[in-house]
């Protein structure tokens, strides 16, 4: 079952929650939506459920248009942030309620409801739990819970909200790989929003990462790591160094560096920034021939397989991070006050948006 | 064996340091207490037991007499009339008025809260002057209601009225901080799930706010059985018709027919005794079920 969201906008008095929203969620893909918190992310899941109606836009589940349908006909698995699991009702019973509340006519008797829900309850190992009250629970127990309550009304599509954003890293990590899984063996097509961009690059098919109501890039973890689309993206997955650049006649500059930018080949002149991750900075303690600038070494952070150095431009009063491998900073015999060479060894070059 | 006694000993010094360090002297701690105790005494235990030794004064016949009399008969039937259905009025208007403002964002919002605390802010008489103003005689639909043969002012619908208004805000003040801590999130979770706004009404939100609710009906039932000001511009004081038990009592009394008078102010005097044992039992289990969702929100 495919989600496709077209021309999805949405606001809230005067403020622009979602702009113009297009994209198709293949069948049976897990997808994520990526972004800073205020990004719209959430607004869009529950525009997808039908808790919230689009101000503009459609929805359709594989073709069928569902924009107008009401929230309880459209077969949503939904799982909340906070759980918001029933209080007041069993673990057994929270589970069996999407079956309870069905009319007569297509409600299950009371031993296939049993059978259901303790087949739930297994899949997400918790059955042992079934008399317990959702207080009783730890968080990584409610989370489990409120996903096997979302499954039991055999839903077509699952949407999550934060789903791990509650728990504590451990439990988080476990949760997330237990979630792929767990999707591995359902094939449900299933959305969920996270602002963790490890959570997204480690759990998805497919990132859609957003910015201010607006979709700024869709790919596979790989390539939203590896080509982010805009400064915006680079910035969100993972750390980069930013350096101001200028591009002349498709080369970009950085102090005496010359980059060779071939996206911009046709640009003239203009101002840029050039984006470097920190293991693609090459430090070296001698000139080398390759064409570099000069840094002191200002602060070392060796814990763990990789080394990250903060480095003082010799030129500019900026700072920037590097990564090495262990063997490499114990090679380079560095320390504080190290005088070192730099070279981005892969930059990608955006332009400055023209004021 | 020995690290545990000095966690034991470092805790129980903690706990000395803690209490030291936010109480006061004792005799300070005494002074206050005696103040609290001897206001408490003076101005509700003196005049409860005045009460019941008043009513009983002439003996224990005489208190049952009182009490059998046909006008009390009445007076209480009345009472228990206007609890009966100012009751149930205030329990559907609460639970809705309630959950508009809990759970829905709509214009006008602020204005229904304030006009749901408009009882509290006016005097009762002023209140029943208004239904004498709307539905007496001289007043605005007056003359409509004689032609149909209708009676509202000096009759049990007025007593209603008045008991309805001055009650109305109780159930829904107490429900709303309650509701709008508990949010939305599980409605919306009973609707994604199929469930209809029945369903989601019995199944997920009234089992939710059941104590608060309950707290709301306790003080309503109270405030219905004692009602005075408002009731009384209403009702006309008619014997045997439309005397409510505090209307009566203030008849009796006038009288100088102390014993009786007494008597049925006892009634009304042990209904507080009762109203302050169930709020009691409610508070502490609405309590005990915090606690413990808060104990095992620790534990996990």
């Amino acid at each position: 079952m495919s989600i496709e969201i077209n021309h999805i906008s949405k606001s809230f008095g005067k403020f622009n929650a979602l702009q113009d929203i297009n994209f198709t969620v293949p069948s049976g893909e897990l997808v994520a939506l990526l972004g800073p918190s205020g990004c719209g992310k959430t607004t869009l899941l529950r525009i997808i459920a039908g808790l919230e109606s689009p101000g503009e836009g459609r929805i359709a589940f594989h073709g069928d248009d569902t924009t107008d349908l009401d929230v309880r006909k459209r077969q949503v698995g939904f799982v909340f942030q906070h759980y918001a699991l029933f209080r007041h009702m069993t673990v057994f019973e929270n589970v069996a309620f999407g079956l309870r509340v069905r009319p007569k006519t297509t409600r299950p008797n009371e031993a296939e409801i049993r059978r259901r829900v303790h087949e739930l309850l297994n899949l997400v190992q918790l059955d042992w739990l079934a008399d317990r009250y959702p207080p009783q629970l730890s968080g990584g127990q409610r989370q489990r819970i409120a996903l096997a309550r979302a499954l039991a009304v055999e839903p077509k599509v699952l949407l999550l909200d934060e789903p791990f954003g509650a728990l504590d890293a451990k439990v988080r990590k476990d949760l997330r790989r237990w979630l792929r899984r767990l999707h591995d063996e359902l094939h449900i097509t299933s959305v969920f929003v996270t602002h963790d961009q490890e959570e997204a690059l480690e759990v998805a098919d497919t990132i859609v990462v957003m910015n201010h109501g607006k979709v700024e890039q869709i790919g596979s973890p790989q390539q939203v790591y590896d080509q982010p689309a805009s400064p915006f993206v680079y910035q969100f997955l993972g750390n980069v160094n930013q350096f101001e650049s200028r591009v002349t006649k498709g080369r970009a500059k950085i102090e005496d560096i010359h980059i060779d930018s071939t996206e911009h080949h046709a640009v003239e002149d203009a101002d840029a920034l050039a984006y470097v991750r920190p293991h693609d900075i090459e430090v070296f303690t001698e000139p080398n021939g390759h064409a570099s600038f000069p840094a002191t070494v200002s602060y070392i952070h060796s814990l763990g397989p990789l080394v990250r150095l903060e480095l003082q431009r010799n030129a500019e009063n900026t700072i920037i991070e590097a990564e090495l491998t262990r063997e490499r900073f114990l090679q380079l015999q560095l320390k504080e006050g190290s005088q070192v060479h730099v070279r981005p060894r892969h930059v990608r070059v955006f332009l400055k948006p023209s004021a | 064996m020995s690290t545990i006694s000095v966690t034991q000993h470092s805790r129980y010094q903690a706990k000395v340091a803690r209490s030291r360090a936010t109480s006061e002297p004792a005799w300070i701690r005494w002074v206050l207490i005696a103040i609290a105790l001897a206001f408490l005494t003076l101005f509700l235990f003196i005049p409860l037991a005045a009460v019941f030794t008043e009513a009983l004064r002439k003996g224990f016949d005489t208190y049952i007499n009182a009490l059998v009399d046909p006008d009390a008969l009445s007076a209480i039937q009345l009472t228990l009339i206007a609890a009966a259905i100012a009751l149930p009025l205030n329990l559907v208007f609460g639970v809705a008025a309630a959950w508009a403002i809990a759970k829905f964002d709509f214009k006008g919002k602020s204005i229904l809260i304030t006009l749901i605390d408009l009882p509290f802010a006016v005097s009762p008489v002023v209140a029943g002057l208004i239904y004498v103003l709307i539905f007496g005689l001289q007043g605005w639909f007056g003359e409509w209601l004689l032609d149909h043969d209708m009676k509202v002012i000096f009759a049990i619908p007025g007593i209603v009225l008045a008991t309805v208004f001055v009650t109305f805000p109780f159930i829904a003040r107490e429900l709303i901080p309650l509701m709008q801590a508990q949010g939305k999130d599980e409605e919306e979770a009973a609707l994604v799930l199929g469930a209809s706004g029945w369903q989601i009404l019995w199944r997920v939100t009234l089992p939710n706010i059941k104590w608060g609710l309950l707290y709301g009906m306790i003080l309503t039932n109270a405030r219905a059985m004692g009602e005075f000001g408002a009731v009384s511009v209403v009702s006309g004081h008619i014997r045997g018709m439309t005397n409510t038990m505090p209307l009566l009592v203030e008849i009796l009394y006038n009288e100088y027919q102390y014993a009786a008078a007494f008597a049925v102010a006892s009634l009304l005097a042990l209904l507080a005794l009762v109203t302050l044992a169930l709020k009691t039992f409610v508070e502490w289990q609405a309590a005990k079920n915090a606690e413990e969702t808060e104990l095992a929100v620790m534990q996990s």
